[in-house]
């Protein structure tokens, strides 16, 4: 991956000033989706930072262990833990480059994101029908936020899910899609790590005493 | 029950035109009679179709680099009034006397001033400079992303227009530049000013973020064979750097003003007072991304002032490897020192001394790099062409403005001096005579890279001597106001002894704007005489690094073969060892396509931040939702590139000889 | 050593021969180069040394940029002129160390200082002569900054003055801050360095006044439309004076209870110097505690109420016993007068707002 080494290491005489033919730089998406994502990640270390602070600030209302149902929780945490497996299968199903099998699987994918969305709002208006607003305390405010946030991201994951799949039906698996593909991948197993630490720090560690 | 008027157009009313302010009927006036020009002046030359082809949606880095340099000069005049505008009130409002600008109008006018200074004329001058030169540097056709440079620079440009709308329409913060909650929240600032504040610098920042995206992709990986990461130019090395802090930065302000955004929309509880909220929290994360801003400035101008000096010495830069070292070093260092911004807000002496520590040691690294210069002159031919006068202009300015800055940097003398207008002529004496400095030596040094012909120079000497002698006067007296105890942002003084230092200061805005003039007087002159002024060599200075080693301008491909590297100084160590250009061989050169989209989605953008400011909610839905839709409709499109014909890279190449042949 | 640096009596003439900046402000009165309190005597001499040192470094770099650009000058053909020249271990050697010497010196006098000025340590001294023996009780003061004005409590005489503040000379004086709705910062540059006032918040200061006479203070942080017009008197007086100021503030004022405080507390800019005769028991910390109002809870209690996990689910009542900007924002007409009012954030569905002194305040937690 280091381009250090690729081009130091190209063999070109002292005397060649210039490259004949053309020159085929690397592709650079992966590496500037991977910056996309760390910059994404310190959108989210901000809100985690955030609700650090304020986590514990309930402006005399309901706790983390008043509110949070870890059993719902623990669902939800499984239907994205499991897309991400479907979805490892369908980029392998991609590397046999097998058309039917990888939108198969990208669709199964695209079924469990929705399931967690759906969750996480069926969580989220239960909260509100018990008065704990994003209003009612910083709390409240952090979590919905750091938690919508990922929310969000899961919602845009899906619908670049389906606009994917609609291209890799128009298309196949052409050297474009397939690095579409990959960049999505990234982007969805990194919403299931930012998912473990969201599960950890304001679930499990938010209902205990 | 909301009102079918206020469904259609949220909280924005007739009365949101200021036409009972004759200073801005005015500046409306002006500016609408100068737009129209413009218009009709592009309508007769028939130059619609060429604009849009040829530049707006344009995705060739050097038309994009000069656009955003356009977007800093164009927005420094408004900053520039603002300045102005400061300066006429503090000079005049003693006693009795107001002034004539109440502070709900004062107070818009300094936010607006730090705020277009730094966001619209600043981050534009240094991303359009890195944009223009880094791909040239490093031997490469384009930048990583083409299309996604073109829509960083509009959604640059959607930041600007909604600060300058928000002159004719509303009107702007009254918070100071970062905007602190509680002032900031929608209890103390209900109007739309904060709002414009937030979606201009959310809309902008995306642009920031993935610019910065972009050429870290560009630099890492796409240079020419040969040019290892120490072989790099050290403008490179600096605009690397400068965009490792963008990208590690600028996500923090936006989920910051983001969160400031849900408190103001929404009713959260993120920077209020009550129900558990924490302001101290926002001042926290807004310096996180404050204080590497500084740095994202700084370092761009820095790696102007290395290769200025370095070329108009006629001498390898003295110490590269430490020069490299410490820019990474300060890159590192400026994440560790966001706290001194506010000893004053109570942190424990320990807290407050390690960040105090922590930002004195910045200066050491800094130091290398001004001895590094200094000893790049040593043993040299130094011409004293126009960039090099900037750059000692900067090396003399710059010292003392880091030594005031040290001085900030000690506690309990920030304690006697924050807030103060001390604190105001440090920092106008580091970003002008760094930054500012930095951006006029790479403008006059690389102009005739980019247009073909030198900047006059007559013209641009007056410029110089009216912007640092002007720079001193206006600046100075603010040092001796702030021993005096005089604090900033006051729109009115009660003590007649400070008028005069106020009036001196005056004195040096109106010679700095005479720079200006000069500045622009300088371009139009230049264009006039663009024939005795013309570069056919492509190297005008004798310069040391690839950008030199092609035509100027450059043609579309920038170099119609990738050039291999050998050296640091890569055109130096070509020209010594006898390189000869070729003159047959090329081959049809692949390139990007120009694209509608980014235009488009940036103003849609742009739209739906308007809509949002007001309250109109249909049309942020329906303006947010197009802008989706466009961006999947654009990723329909694989059709984004093509060759250019050997024919025409053969006819350029053979311009270009002929042209080298009669020089 | 460096410590002693530190207490360097203020000796002015001696610093002027080291500064050409003194001398430029010779005929003007810099206050923080001539000030009249310990502290802020001791924060200038830290600052004069700082600067001292960075000219050790500064000054030459300075003279050799224009020597060395001069003497390197293209016309000059005499010069050597190496264009391979680079690199140089022992000058890089230097480059780097004289500036980390420099900064290693600074930091040590800034780990020193910091400590020994930070504002929430109680003095040790009152001047450069007199050391602990001759220090007395301190003078407590409460500090409220207000929109736009400055509330000052001496709560071991009981009274309080308006945007007046005044003090015996030579006795230490500890002041406590806060603020009521934005951030504000106390600063009277002849006493001591600023500190923030914040609403909710509480931070400390301490200081001495060590010659008698009338010092401006004013709030250093932009804080809305009447900020510049936000400033007060300082008065330094002999304790004989002072006790005279006491008795006048006790004879002229009037009482200041919860009910003439709230009108103080509405904006309103340049308010003349006020007196009161008394003061509420607990308004300070009611103030502080964002609970002068009938009906607020206060946020002591609802930090208690937090750190025993919270009040659960049933306790949407206490939501609006905190609300307390949007409360303030309708009465507020100096915020705000431009286009573009939005109203009051939304609040939990189904709450509705308790009628007013339904409840008695609760007492704050100390």
């Amino acid at each position: 991956m280091s381009s250090d080494t690729t081009t130091a290491a190209a063999p070109y005489d002292r005397d060649v000033f210039h490259v004949e033919g053309e020159e085929h730089p690397q592709g650079s998406t992966l590496l500037g989706f991977w910056l996309y994502l760390m910059s994404d990640c310190l959108v989210f270390a901000v809100l985690f930072a955030t609700y650090g602070v304020l986590g514990r600030s309930y402006a005399a209302g309901p706790s983390g262990a008043d509110l949070f149902d870890l059993n719902l929780v623990a669902i939800n945490t499984a239907m994205l833990l499991l897309s991400s497996i479907t979805y490892g299968f369908a980029m392998l199903a991609m590397d046999k480059g097998r058309v039917p099998a990888t939108q198969g699987w990208l669709a199964v994918t695209g079924l469990f994101g929705l399931a967690f969305v759906g969750i996480e709002l069926y969580e989220f208006v239960h909260l509100i029908h018990e008065g704990a607003t994003p209003q009612r305390s910083a709390f409240l405010s952090s979590f919905y936020a750091l938690v919508g946030t990922h929310g969000t991201h899961v919602t845009f994951g899906i619908l670049w899910l389906v606009v994917l799949m609609a291209q890799v039906a128009k298309r196949g698996l052409i050297p474009e899609n397939r690095r579409r593909l990959l960049c999505l991948s990234m982007f969805w197993h990194f919403l299931d790590v930012v998912w473990i630490g969201v599960f950890t720090f304001v679930y499990l560690m938010g209902v205990l005493p | 029950m909301p009102s079918a008027d206020s469904a259609i157009f949220g909280r924005l009313t007739l009365d949101a035109i200021p036409y009972h302010e004759p200073i801005l009927l005015v500046t409306f006036v002006a500016t609408a009679l100068l737009g129209l020009a413009v218009v009709w002046w592009v309508t007769r030359a028939g130059a619609w179709g060429y604009l849009w082809r040829e530049w707006i949606t344009s995705i060739d880095h050097k038309k994009i680099g000069i656009m955003y340099i356009i977007l800093g000069l164009v927005m420094l005049m408004r900053g520039f009034a603002d300045a102005l505008l400061m300066r006429a009130q503090q000079a005049i409002a003693f006693g009795e006397s107001a002034g004539y600008l109440p502070s709900h109008h004062y107070d818009q006018i300094f936010t607006a001033h730090g705020v277009i200074m730094i966001f619209f004329v600043a981050m534009p001058l240094v991303t359009g400079l890195m944009n223009y030169i880094v791909p040239l540097q490093i031997g490469a056709r384009d930048v990583a992303f083409p299309f996604l440079n073109n829509f960083s620079f509009w959604m640059t440009v959607g930041g600007a227009v909604l600060v300058m709308a928000s002159l004719f329409v509303g009107e702007f913060a009254r918070t100071g530049w970062l905007a602190y909650p509680p002032l900031s929240g929608v209890a103390y600032s209900p109007g739309v000013g904060v709002d414009y504040y937030i979606w201009a610098l959310q809309i902008a920042g995306v642009g920031t973020t993935l610019s910065g995206i972009n050429l870290i992709a560009t630099i890492v990986k796409m240079r020419a064979p040969g040019m290892t990461m120490m072989r790099m130019p050290i403008f490179t090395w600096t605009a690397l750097c400068t965009n490792v802090l963008i990208v590690a930065s600028f996500p923090v302000l936006g989920a910051t003003l983001a969160l400031l955004a849900l408190d103001r929309y929404v009713g959260t509880n993120f920077f209020t007072n009550d129900l558990g909220g924490n302001p101290m929290m926002y001042v926290n994360l807004i310096w996180i991304w404050g204080h590497p801003e500084v740095y994202i400035l700084i370092l761009p101008a820095f790696g102007v002032f290395s290769e200025v000096v370095s070329t108009f010495s006629g001498k390898r830069l003295f110490g590269y490897t430490s020069m490299v070292y410490a820019t990474v070093v300060i890159t590192i260092l400026s994440y560790l020192v966001w706290l001194h911004h506010f000893f004053t807000m109570g942190s424990g002496a320990s807290v407050n001394a390690f960040f105090g520590i922590t930002t004195m040691i910045i200066s050491i690294p800094t130091g290398a790099k001004i001895f590094n210069w200094l000893f790049t002159m040593y043993r040299g031919r130094v011409r004293f062409e126009l960039p090099m006068m900037w750059t000692i202009a900067f090396m003399l300015t710059f010292v003392v403005g880091g030594m005031t800055g040290v001085m900030l940097a000690v506690p309990p003398a920030d304690f006697i001096l924050h807030n103060s207008l001390f604190l105001v002529a440090h920092f106008h004496h580091v970003i002008i005579g760094g930054v500012v400095f930095g951006m006029f030596a790479g403008i006059v040094f690389w102009f005739p890279k980019a247009f073909g012909f030198r900047l006059d120079p007559y013209w641009g000497t007056w410029s110089f001597w009216f912007w640092v002698v002007g720079f001193y006067v206006a600046f100075m007296p603010l040092y001796v106001l702030g021993l005096m105890g005089v604090t900033r942002r006051l729109n009115q003084f009660a003590d007649p002894s400070l008028q005069v230092w106020f009036v001196i200061a005056a004195f040096g805005a109106v010679l700095i704007a005479l720079g200006i003039a000069c500045f622009v007087i300088q371009i139009a002159v230049s264009i006039l005489r663009r024939d005795q002024l013309r570069d056919t060599t492509g190297d005008p200075w004798h310069g040391r690094t690839l950008e030199w080693s092609t035509s100027s301008p450059p043609p579309d491909y920038n170099f119609a073969f990738t050039p291999v590297v050998h050296d640091l100084d890569a055109w130096e160590d070509m020209k010594r060892r006898g390189y000869k250009r070729p003159v047959s061989g090329f081959r049809p050169i692949h390139m990007p396509k120009n694209t509608w989209a980014g235009v488009v989605l940036a103003g849609l953008a742009t739209l739906c931040g308007f809509a949002l400011i007001w309250h109109i909610w249909w049309l942020a839905a329906l303006s947010f939702l197009t802008l989706i839709a466009t961006a999947i409709f654009h990723t329909f499109n694989y059709d984004r590139d093509f060759h250019i014909p050997v024919e025409d890279v053969v006819r350029t190449e053979g311009q270009r000889t002929t042209l080298l042949a009669r020089a | 050593m460096l410590a002693r640096l530190l207490h360097t009596p203020p000796n002015r003439r001696a610093w002027l021969l080291l500064l050409p900046m003194l001398t430029m402000l010779g005929g003007c009165e810099a206050v923080l180069l001539s000030p009249s309190g310990d502290i802020a005597v001791q924060q200038r001499n830290l600052m004069i040394a700082s600067t001292v040192l960075m000219l050790l470094i500064v000054i030459p770099v300075m003279v050799l940029t224009v020597l060395v650009a001069w003497r390197y000058r293209a016309s000059n053909r005499t010069a050597t002129y190496d264009p391979e020249w680079n690199h140089s271990l022992a000058l890089e050697v230097a480059i780097w160390t004289v500036p980390l010497l420099i900064v290693i010196a600074i930091g040590a006098l800034t780990w020193l200082g910091t400590h020994l000025l930070d504002p929430y340590r109680p003095l040790k001294r009152i001047d450069a002569e007199r050391h602990g023996a001759a220090l007395v009780e301190p003078l407590q003061v409460e500090v409220v900054a207000l929109d736009w004005k400055w509330l000052f409590f001496y709560p071991q005489l009981g009274i309080a003055s308006l945007n007046e503040l005044a003090a015996p000379v030579d006795r230490p004086l500890s002041f406590k801050l806060t603020s009521t709705s934005v951030m504000n910062s106390f600063y009277i540059p002849a006493l001591a360095g600023q500190i923030y006032a914040m609403p909710g918040m509480e931070t400390k200061l301490h200081a001495v006044i060590n010659a008698p006479g009338v010092y401006k203070g004013f709030s250093a942080n932009y804080s809305g439309a009447g900020f510049s017009r936000m400033h007060f008197n300082f008065l330094g007086l002999s304790q004989g004076d002072f006790d005279g100021w006491a008795a006048k503030v006790k004879a002229q004022g009037s009482p200041l209870d919860r009910a003439a405080y709230a009108a103080i507390e509405k904006p309103s800019e340049a308010e003349p110097a006020r007196y009161f005769s008394s003061v509420e028991d607990g308004l300070y910390n009611a103030i502080l505690n964002m609970c002068t109002k009938p009906g607020q809870m206060c946020m002591s209690e609802m930090m208690h109420i937090d750190s025993m996990g919270g009040a659960g689910k049933e306790s949407s009542h206490n939501w609006q016993k905190l609300r307390y900007d949007s409360h303030r924002a309708g009465s507020m007409d100096g915020f705000g007068h431009g286009p573009g009012h939005s109203h009051e954030p939304p609040g939990p569905p189904g709450d509705q707002p308790q009628p007013g002194g339904a409840s008695a305040p609760a007492a704050p937690h100390h």
